[in-house]
């Protein structure tokens, strides 16, 4: 393997991995098979597994996602590919009817270990109906696992977890990051879903980002270390399970929050954080939690005005310069 | 069709054409961001269509819908306004080369999600008839549309439903890099599905803009007299790959060929020097479109970026975007 590796081609990695270890691994959507995708994220695949592993579509959420279902319950484990994750909305009765609600309404006799990529977020001027952060919709459905990596290691090692999990999987993959780098993790790399990390350690503010914002928490954390604010950056990596001992801990020794998220404010998975630590945690605080978050509108398409929109590394260091100053 | 239609709609599909050049030529200057999804050899389905509709009529497009944008009334300087982050754009830059939309003239948008403004044609056809006028709706749409529940469920609820609703398909072979006939259970994936729900499906060559012209006709009058919707498939074929990332090196060079020598601007060129009229007065339409492109890329260029602020207004009908009080 190379040194380096794309965050793009480590979703072909992490597919490929999992599928030479397990037979039971097929792959379908729109344009993923000789064509690799259109992100070219499954470049690669067709190649290696040929037509009977890789399926290419036709235009027809409902029937990918509900087929990968059905595949799902009888022995597969399919990862299926949504192309922009605005056309969940497309499949949405299959994410929040039935996918999450059959091994509750079945006593467990059926589950649907299934995986659903897509390319999720902004930032690329791909205009409001391609551009949105949607990880906050599949929040509000039980029986939802939601993986959203940031790192190349990462995107691999929680692809292996998200195949093998016996738990239905939304798995974001943030269009902004795929020509980030990083190093390839080593063979049976596994990032156990629920687990998140802390990126940089810090004393002073616990920033909690996920996907696109953890670079963006990272780069105001470094910004900020300039002022003498030393913040400690947690990268959540997972919505559900929602790992709050580590962000917990982090408050502990920080005592100051704020949530960095691409997702509007309205609904956003920073609500849930904070809403946990208000609970959980409010002795730990010293200072009021703040949320930096997407504004409450669809993504324009202009430059200027998505940067008015999606929270940026400025508001970030000046959101946490309040915060210490409280 | 008598020499001077014609050559209004060859003068349209030049405007058309050369907009979409600017906007490719603008694209790799750096001035377009995102993505274009260029209609260029599509652009006797949008004139020919709009030459039979009526003004008042409704138009719903997909994102590769800048043709229709232009054939239903908005400017070519509008048009490039937008795409190059205008405050001045059709859509105050908020929208982009994937949601062009003019609404006084009866352009209701390009949407970006496949097959989603089909129902919404049918609708549009339906308010016409809940408000008792005799307006038609027209929803165009790309192959890979047929394979989508909404194209099923629009078609069905027209149908039972009677309403003065046209789905035109524009079949250019591709879905984005898949062959359409790969993924489709009948061979003509718009027409072989229209006996399902019991309306007319016929078929047009999309690239010569009369014969659209006059199929636009027959089955929007037959909509407008109350018979209900139909389908039509138009053949045609994208000159460009499917987005500006795309160089199409997937199809077979004879075929790319083949359709280029089929272009609609030489079939219609042929028609009118049929007709007598002379290479002089052809040359001079190239030139007036070539003119109007040219001073709205000027303009375009230099009109102001949009204030940051106007992201957070047009939410809500008050145009604010607040969502607390
Ligand atoms: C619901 C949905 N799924 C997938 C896409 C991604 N996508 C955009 S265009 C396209 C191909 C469409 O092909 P076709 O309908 O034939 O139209 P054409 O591009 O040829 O005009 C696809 C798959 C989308 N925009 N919306």
């Amino acid at each position: 393997m190379a040194d380096v590796i794309t965050y793009r081609e480590a979703v072909a990695e992490g597919i490929a991995r999992e599928m030479r270890r397990d037979a039971a691994v097929v792959c379908l959507g729109e344009d993923i098979g000789e064509a690799g995708g259109v992100f070219k994220t499954t470049a690669g695949l067709f190649k290696e597994f040929g037509p009977e592993r890789v399926w290419d579509t036709p235009i027809s959420e409902q029937a990918i996602v509900g087929a990968a279902m059905g595949a799902a319950m009888t022995g597969m484990r399919p990862v299926a590919e949504i192309m922009f994750s605005d056309f969940l909305a497309c499949c949405w009765d299959y994410l929040a009817n039935e996918i999450p609600k059959v091994r509750y309404m079945t006593g467990g006799q059926v589950t649907v270990p299934l995986v659903v990529r897509t390319a999720n977020g902004g930032g690329l001027g791909f205009g409001a109906q391609h551009s949105q952060a949607t990880e906050n919709w599949a929040l509000t459905v039980p029986g939802l696992q939601i993986a959203a990596p940031a790192t190349p290691a990462d995107v691999i090692g929680m692809m292996a977890a998200a195949i093998r999990s016996d738990d239905p999987v939304v798995f974001f993959e943030h269009k902004g990051l795929l020509a980030s780098k990083g190093s390839p993790p080593p063979p049976d790399h596994v990032v156990e879903l629920g687990r998140a990390a802390v990126v940089r350690e810090g004393a002073d503010v616990t920033l909690v980002a996920l996907a696109a914002m953890v670079p963006v928490a990272l780069r105001a954390a470094a910004r900020l270390a300039e002022e003498g604010i030393a913040a400690e950056v947690v990268d959540l990596r997972c919505l559900v399970p929602l790992d709050m001992s580590t962000v917990l801990a982090s408050l502990a020794r920080t005592s100051r929050l704020v949530t960095v998220e691409e997702n509007p404010y309205q609904g956003g998975w920073g609500a849930t954080v904070v809403s946990v630590v208000a609970d959980e945690g409010f002795g730990l605080l010293d200072a009021p939690v703040r949320r930096v978050a997407g504004e409450c509108v669809p993504l324009p398409f202009a430059d200027a005005l998505e940067e008015r929109v999606i929270p940026t590394v400025d508001k970030v260091v000046a959101t946490v310069r309040d915060l210490t100053a409280y | 069709m008598d020499s001077a239609e014609l050559l209004a709609l060859y003068e349209q599909m030049v405007l058309i054409r050369r907009t979409e050049k600017a906007a490719h030529d603008l694209f790799l200057q750096g001035l377009v961001k995102g993505t274009t999804h260029l209609a260029a050899g599509h652009e006797a389905i949008a004139v020919g269509a709009s030459a039979a509709l009526r003004a008042d009529d409704y138009v719903f497009a997909t994102y590769r819908g800048h043709h229709h944008a232009l054939a239903r009334g908005a400017t070519p300087e509008e048009c490039l306004a937008e795409l190059m982050s205008r405050a001045t754009g059709l859509c105050g830059a908020k929208g982009g080369s994937m949601h062009l939309t003019k609404a006084a003239t009866g352009m209701l948008g390009s949407y970006a999600i496949v097959g989603a403004h089909l129902p919404m044609a049918a609708g549009a056809a339906w308010s016409a008839r809940l408000r008792g006028t005799d307006q038609v709706a027209v929803a165009f749409f790309g192959d890979g549309a047929t394979n989508i529940g909404a194209f099923h469920e629009a078609l069905n609820l027209a149908a039972v439903w009677k309403l003065p609703v046209l789905f035109v398909c524009e079949n250019n072979l591709y879905m984005e890099y898949t062959p359409i006939a790969s993924v489709t259970a009948v061979a003509r994936p718009a027409a072989d599905r229209a006996p399902a729900y019991g309306i007319p499906g016929e078929t047009v060559d999309g690239n010569d803009v009369v014969a659209v012209r006059d199929a636009v006709a027959a089955l929007a009058g037959r909509a407008r007299a109350g018979d209900g919707p139909a389908l039509l498939e138009a053949a045609t074929y994208r000159h460009f790959g499917h987005s500006r990332s795309d160089p199409a090196t997937y199809r077979p060079a004879e075929e790319v060929e083949r359709w280029l020598k089929h272009d609609p601007l030489d079939i219609a060129r042929g028609r009118l020097t049929e007709l007598g009229v002379s290479e002089e007065t052809l040359t001079a339409a190239d030139e007036r479109a070539l003119d109007v492109v040219r001073r709205a890329v000027e303009a375009a260029k230099s009109a102001p970026a949009p204030d940051p602020e106007q992201a957070l207004t047009d939410v809500w009908a008050d145009g604010s975007a607040a969502w607390r009080t």
